[in-house]
């Protein structure tokens, strides 16, 4: 007889979403971050496409769903900067797969869990757009500030907890 | 087969999904070549969409936030608004002098460059926007505005404030537009040290610096030069405020080229509303033409009364050193004073210039003694013996006798009354 461990799919909730809702926070995460980097600039450290992208990933728990969510959130990103579209689209598609297999295996609605997943997220973001532009764009003179980086990790964290609470009322179990 | 594309579903489509971006990065990349440049059509395509749909969002919110900052500070917050009034007009006042100093040197200049055919580029009409948006993130340094091509805005055309540029369009919707910011690492400006002279280009960094990375160690360059463009890049007019030097340190990168840091004249952080300058002359404009012909009027108004009160000052320095030596000279004074009524018509009078022309002569004692010139008698009439005349029989001979050559009258005895008194001889 096979026994059941906590972290089985059979003992996790897969949650989905309304189309509604699919469509409305992502663009609300990038309205707010880009208007809240025009009222203060240090506010464009936050990276609040990248928590909802790691938000849908971990609570669908489907690496595919999370690999094109985080893909669209970035290029949708990307689309209103001034770099070649592309960058934070694969970055982020990254991140939503490897979130989307996080969350088959662990609990993610765990405080300390979150808070370890948006903090290496946050890192694996930075690293993964420091490479794209060192090895793919040959920006030689693009270079990892880790201590930015670490302050970016922990703003985004921060942020992170109340608006996956937040976004936890959002979700429709199936 | 079927079994493997369920079993790595989710892999592959991952690695489909990274393989579009990359080849998309290659286009992008390999087209266009220069940093900075507007994309290719299918890119811009792209931006078009998502702008369309994120600006209207911004264009909201930023309304909400302009009206209430309009209403707080046109209505509500009005203090010291009298006091700020004044200092403006004092701040006028001095800057209409200073224009008025410059304008003469401006003039001059204008006319040189025309002389040797320099093309020069003034701006002859802007269009005032107002930022609505950035990119959200710090790793690209752009701005929205809320004009577009609608409003006559195209592709690379600088955008500045009164304090310095800010950047250059590069990318143009109908009604929304792109502004690259300088600060950003796919930025670049020529530009001018204005002490030095000296050519350089500038361009952002990684960390949202404004660096110059292509001169070498020069002493003449010191941290406070200011900044300007140079016009070579054929976005920003020559001329424009660029910012000031902030550091200059060796590149150990690019041996021997250094890094010079430049602050940037206008904080690129808190901008609210900027210009986009949407044609340069070779010429001035009528107002900058008024401009200066009116400083040009008040610097001659100035010279003028500059060389009138130097010469009042002159004069008064003359007049005051001849009264000095009037008080000096007393005789002057008092002939100038008193003239002297048996002067000869003829006879020059004093003036300043020539103090010494007449000789002075004493005025008729009051009550003549002995002593007084004139009453002595000559050798010849003294009796051996005899005393000497009183004064006051001598009085008519002293009053009479100008130069001596008349001879004195004869002495009275003593007793007499000078009423009565009669001459001797």
């Amino acid at each position: 007889m096979p026994s059941l461990s906590y972290t089985s799919r059979r003992e996790l909730e897969e949650h989905s979403f309304t189309p509604a809702v699919t469509l409305l926070v992502p663009v609300a995460a990038i309205v707010l971050q880009v208007l809240l980097s025009k009222l203060y600039w240090r506010f464009s450290y936050l990276d609040l496409p990248l928590i909802v992208a790691i938000f849908f990933a971990v609570s669908r728990r489907s690496p595919a769903a999370g690999t094109l969510t985080g893909a669209a959130i970035g290029l949708v990103q990307d689309a209103l900067t001034g770099r070649p579209i592309g960058v934070n689209g694969m970055a982020k598609s990254v991140i939503g797969y490897i979130a989307a297999s996080i969350g088959v295996q662990v609990d993610v609605d765990n405080l300390t869990t979150r808070v370890v997943m948006n903090f290496g997220f946050s890192l694996l973001n930075s690293l993964i757009l420091f490479l794209i532009n060192r090895r793919l764009l040959g920006q030689a003179e693009a270079h990892l500030q880790w201590l930015q980086e670490l302050i970016r990790a922990v703003a985004n964290t921060v942020v992170a907890l109340p608006i996956f609470l937040l976004l936890d009322y959002t979700k429709r179990p199936e | 087969m079927e079994s493997f594309f369920i079993r790595f579903k989710n892999v592959l489509v991952l690695v489909a999904v990274l393989l579009a971006q990359t080849i998309g990065l290659a286009i992008q990349v390999r087209r266009p070549v220069e940093s900075g440049a507007p994309d290719s059509e299918h890119v811009t395509l792209l931006r078009h969409w998502v702008v369309a749909v994120v600006t209207p969002f911004e264009r909201f919110f930023h309304g909400i936030g302009y009206n209430v900052r309009y209403g707080w500070s046109n209505y509500i917050d009005l203090r010291d608004t009298r006091q700020k009034n004044q200092d403006l007009k004092n701040e006028i006042a001095r800057l209409r002098l200073e224009q008025a100093q410059l304008a003469e040197d401006a003039m001059q200049g204008h006319r040189l460059q025309e002389l040797l055919k320099f093309q020069q580029h003034y701006v002859a009409s802007t269009i005032a926007a107002q930022v609505i948006g950035t990119s959200g993130t710090d790793q690209s340094r752009v701005l929205y505005i809320d004009k577009g091509s609608n409003d006559g805005l195209k592709v690379d055309q600088a955008v500045i404030t009164p304090d310095g540029i800010v950047g250059k369009l590069r990318e143009v919707f109908p009604h929304t537009a792109q502004v690259l910011v300088i600060d950003d690492q796919s930025s670049g400006a020529g530009v001018l040290l204005a002490t030095t002279r000296i050519r350089a280009i500038l361009h952002g960094s990684q960390g949202g610096r404004i660096v110059i990375t292509n001169l070498t160690p020069d002493e003449r360059i010191k941290p406070g030069e200011q900044v300007l463009t140079s016009g070579g890049d054929q976005v920003y007019p020559r001329g424009l405020a660029v910012g000031t030097i902030e550091s200059i340190a060796p590149d150990p990168e690019h041996q021997p080229y250094t890094t010079i840091v430049v602050k940037p004249a206008t904080n690129l952080f808190q901008l609210e509303e900027v210009l986009v300058i949407t044609a340069t002359q070779s010429d001035l404009t009528a107002l900058a033409q008024k401009d200066l012909a009116q400083g040009a009027t008040t610097a001659k108004q100035m010279a003028d009364a500059k060389t009138a009160a130097d010469q009042e000052a002159a004069e008064a320095a003359a007049q005051s050193a001849s009264q000095i030596v009037a008080e000096r000279l007393p005789s002057i004074h008092e002939a100038e004073t008193a003239p002297d009524p048996n002067a000869p018509a003829g006879a020059a009078k004093p003036t300043v210039a020539n103090p010494a022309v007449t000789v002075p002569k004493p005025l008729p004692t009051l009550h003549p003694d002995r002593y007084t010139p004139g009453t002595t008698p000559p050798a010849s009439s003294l009796t051996p013996g005899a005393g000497h005349p009183p004064a006051a029989s001598r009085q008519p001979a002293a009053t009479s006798t100008d130069d001596g050559a008349t001879p004195p009258p004869a002495p009275k005895k003593e007793t007499a009354k000078p009423e009565a008194s009669t001459p001797n001889n």
